[in-house]
């Protein structure tokens, strides 16, 4: 959450998206998957907030909600002042403009019939009443802006490489001049080099215009690069909320701590020397998520009360929140950090 | 480039060509290199850089596809693999060289039971019964760390998750003992935590199985954690081969060395810019006549546009390909 001065573009309070689930010949509500559960974060204007977890742990789910993509099930999202937790479809496609959303897979996200002109222009047909004329030079501003040669304007997206295509999907949300971006899993299709072009150009975009992103992806490097805070998901959950430099250097949640300790560092001595956490098991099913804490099947310092009682999401130090029983403000001071740390071999 | 007599593979100038619509694309251009018994050798690269190709053609798993797999030798066990019958192949496929590929979905069969597919190739190609199969199947998902492994080789796929499915792969391919095991990015797919548990179980098996491991990844943080050996592949070419220590503190080649700066770690320092190649990997429609890094080279002179470099050793098991020397910043 926030708690610098200036009232944040983003706020998102007890956002619940619950699927439900049907069974037999009558159809009957058997469950319901809880893709996201209860979830509470602020999204500062110009800042990257990175949302990073593991396969199926709901940062998708959350990333739609926020937009409103979805009927959300509870709680409530303010986007730059409006609440948009229950408006109804008009009245979100007025806001529509300003929040906009980068998909992870360049090429479904395109349509293949359309050149590359009418897909970046396609939002200024729908939203903007401009000439023809007009609407050409805003779609070649645009590719100038994402490093797309306008020669390709009248090209269709199968001639393009993934990088491309991830341009064409970044110049198409930015064309009505966005606020706030949800970029989902942006590189995570792109080949080693081309993720780093794409960073870049976004890091890029951000400082030039001003955006906003939410930044989800599970690869916890890339995201150390590019957020200015980051959120850590499981199990429909955020577990720990931190400026990046705090999380990545000490971080309190047992679950982040494992999840930092599982990503192997590109130096075979430092990476020899290091102290590996291996979690056991794996992440149970969204639709049967245990009684206490969520974690708690697979937390190495698990005791009786985490599988009794769910630990409070709250702040535990200046900026710092996370959802632990044995994480309060003395252990904040007391807690080693395990990332980076080496023992001798 | 055996330096040892005793390397379990010994590959020798493969070369593999697709005929394609669009022209002949040379995959594998004069691939050479050994592997020692119990070393793991990583394999690195971009996609596309030959690393699956190569591994596949030296086997005999590209099939009838349109795909001409040449070369000098491969050896391996006393045979020449690329001049063996298909039954031998097959044979040298069932027993002597194990696989993992990086879906694991797609290479187990959702219509048999887990127990099954692991029980099949025991009874076929290791000629045991039944009851035997069914009791070494078990110590093998055993081996891999699944619990209650009796009761879940009744199982069907679909009820493994990801990481559970990767390691049934990994006991099918050590099922009947080979010598080496090719693993094909056998954790890209799965989670980090996940990942961790494969890596793990890797490291305890090779010291227990003693079998030698091809590991194909993109991931350097992998490749550092669990390679001896490491060979960097560009343009279907080994661009430099070197001991995984020597490699990392020591890179020769460009590419590798451009590698090495891109990749963003979760420890240690923090740049404010990430490095990037510019450009991508050339689809290669003719042999290579020039580096074949050429065209994204900070480094590339007159010399690099006129000949293909020649793989050259530079120190102890320390071989590169390139005409330029980072050492003093001139040609070699
Ligand atoms: N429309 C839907 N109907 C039912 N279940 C859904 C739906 N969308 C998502 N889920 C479920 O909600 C959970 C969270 O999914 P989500 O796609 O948000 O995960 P994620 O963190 O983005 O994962 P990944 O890293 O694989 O993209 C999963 O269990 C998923 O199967
Ligand atoms: N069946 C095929 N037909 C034509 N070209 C292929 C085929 N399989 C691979 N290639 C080409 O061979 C080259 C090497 O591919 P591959 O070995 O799969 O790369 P890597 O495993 O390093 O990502 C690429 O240019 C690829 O497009
Ligand atoms: S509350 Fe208990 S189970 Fe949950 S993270 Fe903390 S120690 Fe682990
Ligand atoms: S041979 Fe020349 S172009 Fe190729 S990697 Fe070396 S310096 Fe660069
Ligand atoms: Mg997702
Ligand atoms: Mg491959």
């Amino acid at each position: 959450m926030s708690d610098a001065g200036a009232s944040p573009l983003v706020q998102v309070r007890g956002l619940k998206m619950h699927f439900p689930i049907y069974a037999g010949i009558f159809r009957r509500h058997v469950g319901d998957i809880k893709a996201v559960d209860d979830i509470s974060l602020d999204i500062r204007e110009s800042e990257t907030l990175g949302l990073v977890g593991e396969s199926g742990c709901g940062k998708s789910t959350a990333g739609r909600a926020v937009l409103r993509l979805y009927d959300i099930t509870g709680g409530s999202i303010t986007v730059d002042g409006t609440d948009i937790s229950d408006i109804d479809k008009e009245k979100l496609r007025h806001l529509r403009p300003k929040m906009q959303m980068i998909f992870q897979d360049p090429q479904a996200s395109l349509n293949p019939r359309m050149t590359v002109a009418g897909i970046i222009g396609e939002p200024l047909v729908e939203h903007m009443s401009l000439s023809r004329a007009e609407r050409l030079e805003r779609v070649y501003e645009l590719m100038d802006a994402v490093g797309l040669n306008r020669s390709f304007a009248n090209r269709y997206p199968h001639e393009f490489s993934g990088g491309q295509r991830q341009r064409i999907g970044i110049a198409r949300a930015l064309a009505l001049h966005p606020k706030f971006i949800v970029c989902d899993e942006p590189i995570a299709a792109l080949d080693v080099s081309i993720q780093a072009q794409v960073v870049n150009l976004l890091e890029d975009l951000q400082e030039q215009f001003g955006l906003t992103y939410l930044f989800i992806s599970h690869d916890l490097s890339m995201v150390r690069h590019i957020a200015d805070r980051v959120a850590v998901m499981y199990l429909g959950k955020i577990v720990e909320l931190a400026p990046r430099d705090e999380l990545y250097g000490a971080p309190l949640h047992p679950y982040t701590q494992a999840l930092l300790s599982a990503v192997p560092e590109p130096d075979p001595v430092r990476e020899s020397q290091r102290k590996h956490i291996i979690l056991t098991g794996d992440v149970p099913s969204p639709s049967n998520a245990p009684v206490g804490c969520n974690f708690c099947t697979r937390c190495p310092r698990a005791e009786q009360i985490c599988h009794e009682i769910e630990p409070e999401f709250r702040q535990v130090d200046k900026g710092r929140y996370t959802a632990c029983h044995f994480v309060g403000d003395t252990a904040i001071k007391t807690a080693e950090p395990t990332v980076g740390e080496t023992v001798k071999p | 480039m055996s330096e040892d007599g005793a390397a379990v593979l010994d590959v020798k100038d493969l070369r593999t060509v697709f005929e394609t619509a669009q022209g002949a694309i040379h995959a594998v251009n004069s691939v050479s290199f050994d592997l020692r018994p119990g070393e793991l050798l990583g394999v690195v690269g971009e996609s596309g850089s030959g690393k699956s190709v190569t591994m596949m053609s030296l086997i005999g798993l590209l099939g009838t596809t349109a795909a001409t797999v040449d070369g000098a030798h491969v050896n391996f066990d006393g045979m020449d693999l690329l001049r063996v019958t298909e039954d031998e192949l097959r044979a040298v496929r069932g027993a002597g060289i194990g696989f993992v590929f990086q879906d694991p979905m797609t290479s187990l069969n959702p219509v048999f039971t887990v127990g099954f597919q692991l029980m099949e190739p025991l009874r076929n190609h290791m000629g045991m019964t039944t009851r035997e199969a069914r009791q070494r199947a078990v110590e093998l998902l055993e081996l891999v760390g699944i619990a209650d492994a009796e009761k879940r080789l009744s199982d069907y796929p679909h009820q493994f998750s990801g990481g559970m499915r990767q390691r049934v792969m990994i006991a099918m391919a050590l099922s009947c003992d080979p010598k080496v095991l090719i693993a094909d990015e056998p954790t890209t797919a799965l989670d980090v935590t996940i990942q961790a548990q494969i890596l793990e179980l890797m490291k305890e098996l090779r010291h227990k199985l003693g079998m030698a491991i091809v590991w194909i990844t993109h991931d350097l943080g992998v490749i550092a954690g669990i390679a001896d050996r490491v060979m960097v592949m560009y343009g279907g070419q080994i661009v430099e081969l070197a001991p995984v220590i020597e490699l990392f503190k020591n890179p020769q080649h460009p590419y590798t060395r451009a590698l090495l700066q891109t990749v963003p770690s979760v420890r240690g320092s923090r740049a404010e810019r990430l490095r990037v190649i510019q450009g991508q990997p050339p689809i290669l429609f003719s042999p290579p006549q020039r580096c074949s890094y050429s065209a994204r080279c900070n480094h590339a002179f007159d010399r690099c546009l006129a000949a293909d470099p020649a793989r050259i050793s530079v120190g102890d098991g320390h071989d590169v390909a390139c005409f330029w020397d980072p050492e003093t910043g001139e040609p070699r």
